[in-house]
């Protein structure tokens, strides 16, 4: 790699990965009907990670061990990887058995297309609702669902990476050789790029002068990152690690305005007309 | 106000101090009361350009340790009584000069001083990195040819970054380009790159173009700074290096060969 040390590097991404939603707090039953259900499908739910969402159970005001509940799942082969929904109390039950806790912020006026989504997501990723049909039929009445909601850690993801504000980092002056320039967002650069200088970024990259020196997208992984340039001179373009030396740039679109991307780990340079 | 310029290039051998010299002349024939100090620690050539290494007694790691006054220290020109010459030690190195030490003695010469020029090492190391530091302008010395002009961009980055004004988040060092050692025949034949070619690169403002000329080397043999030189072009391609950098508005000569005009004024002699 080019801007990270040897010994490791950070990368974010999304991955999508089932919820178990739990309507009840009989173990047994929870137990009985995953089994039923991984049998069906043994190769699916094989060391399947999964993230247990107790948002019906707290509004229903069940009492539940956290702690029970994810050595059940762990007994038949699943692998809990986090909760969300939990009271204070359950999540530091699960944060002592090192399961990281979802502390989003939905607010109670969102309930309904959350559960919407969730459902989508879960279908997405091939997961259904294992303990439905145990659903326990008690009264939700408002004080209840009025706990639930302050107690409730709602989700805005469908991810476990929080999404992070996209940031643009402008830049006015020249950029000098032997100079270097690191945006966590996107870059914006108004002036020249010097050879030997470096700029890089998270995101895009937009230089609206002539760009000499090297220039790196989409540095933590972002392979859907582009660079754009009024004059493409650069002694090195990369993106998400991807790179092309000055060396294999052809001559027709040197010294032109191009647009750099990904597309199947290939760059790609194109004229911008 | 005192005004403090470094000369400066990053490359070796370009003329940083044939430009101090000439400058700090200039400068002080207009009536400022100029010194011209000399940061190459280890390396004192200045005194030589400037005809005054006989009478060096104290130079500035003296001034900056303390065993000497900086009256003591300064060597007054004997071309022009408004310039006066702070060396270098040649028995030291760049390890002599700290920051604390070069603010204390620059700030002491603000109080008399007009124009303070910093005649900057090669390099970019502690030398060149406090020669530049109190600078609030820079004439970055630039040859036509790749390298130099790469080293000048370098110099640029570090002014922009590293300078007492941008730590400050001041108002940025002033950055002139003087271009040295051009011959505007050999940019024809495309043996060295052309002002456009360098100002692709650089884009600074241009303070003026010294033309390569015999008579820098005579100049510098014989301790006399070039722009006294009033015959030659170099001489006075830096008399209007001073004239604008004083604000006076003169149109650029030197860049082609075509104006034969001085030349054949001056029977060819470059």
């Amino acid at each position: 790699m080019l801007n990270s040390s040897s010994v490791l590097e950070f990368k974010s991404t999304t991955f999508f990965t089932p919820i178990l939603i739990l309507n009840t707090n009989d173990i047994a039953a929870i137990e009985q009907t995953l089994q039923e259900k991984i049998s069906m499908a043994p190769d699916f739910f094989k060391h399947s990670p999964l993230v247990i969402d107790v948002r019906e159970l707290n509004k229903s005001e069940l009492d539940f061990s956290v702690t029970e509940i994810v050595e059940t799942l762990r007994r038949i082969g699943l692998f809990p990887i986090g909760l969300r929904g939990g009271t204070e109390q359950q999540n530091s039950q699960a944060q002592k058995l090192s399961i990281p806790v979802d502390a989003g912020r939905d607010h109670d006026a969102g309930a309904a297309a959350q559960h919407d989504r969730r459902a989508a997501v879960a279908t997405d990723a091939g997961a259904e609702n294992p303990a439905a049909e145990s659903m326990n039929g008690e009264d939700k009445s408002p004080k209840a669902a009025a706990t639930a909601a302050s107690a409730t850690a709602g989700l805005t993801a469908q991810s476990a990476v929080p999404v992070q504000p996209v940031r643009t980092m402008l830049v006015t002056q020249p950029v000098r050789s032997g100079q270097r320039i690191y945006a966590p967002g996107d870059l914006v650069v108004m002036s020249q790029v010097s050879a030997g200088a470096e700029i890089m970024a998270e995101g895009n990259i937009h230089v609206y002068n002539t760009l000499r020196g090297r220039a790196l997208a989409g540095v933590q992984g972002n392979t859907s990152a582009r660079i754009f340039c009024l004059d493409l001179q650069a002694e090195l373009v990369s993106i998400a690690g991807d790179y092309k030396t000055s060396e294999h740039i052809t001559k027709a679109i040197q010294k032109k305005p191009v647009q750099i991307y990904l597309q199947d780990h290939a760059l790609i340079i194109n004229e911008i007309a | 106000m005192a005004r403090i310029i470094v000369v400066t290039s990053g490359k070796g051998g370009v003329g940083k101090t044939t430009t101090s010299a000439a400058i700090a002349m200039g400068l002080a024939k207009k009536g400022h009361k100029t010194a011209v100090i000399d940061f190459d620690v280890g390396l004192r050539n200045l005194d030589l350009i400037m005809g005054c290494e006989r009478r060096v007694v104290y130079d500035f790691i003296n001034v900056i340790n303390g065993e000497a006054s900086i009256n003591q220290a300064l060597i007054r020109d004997k071309n022009c009584n408004q310039l006066y010459i702070l060396p270098a030690s040649q028995t030291r190195d760049k390890d002599a000069l700290t920051l604390e030490g070069v603010g204390r003695v620059l700030e002491e010469l603000a109080k008399e001083f007009k124009y303070i020029v910093c005649d900057s090492p090669a390099g970019i190391e502690k030398g060149a990195n406090l020669a530049l530091y109190f600078a609030d302008d820079a004439f970055v010395v630039t040859n036509p040819e790749v390298s130099s002009v790469r080293d000048s961009d370098r110099m640029l980055g570090i002014l922009a970054s590293k300078s007492r004004r941008a730590e400050r988040n001041e108002e940025p060092v002033r950055e002139y380009l003087l271009l040295t050692r051009y011959d505007p025949n050999r940019v024809k034949s495309g043996e060295m790159l052309g002002l456009d070619d360098v100002q692709d690169i650089l884009s600074l403002q241009l303070l003026g173009i010294i033309p390569e000329s015999k008579s820098v080397l005579t100049a510098s043999n014989a301790g006399i700074p070039v722009i006294l030189d009033e015959k030659s072009e170099a001489g006075l391609a830096y008399q209007d290096v001073v004239a604008r950098y004083l604000g006076e508005d003169r149109p650029h000569r030197f860049i082609d060969d075509k104006k034969g005009f001085f030349r054949k004024l001056f029977g060819g002699r470059l």
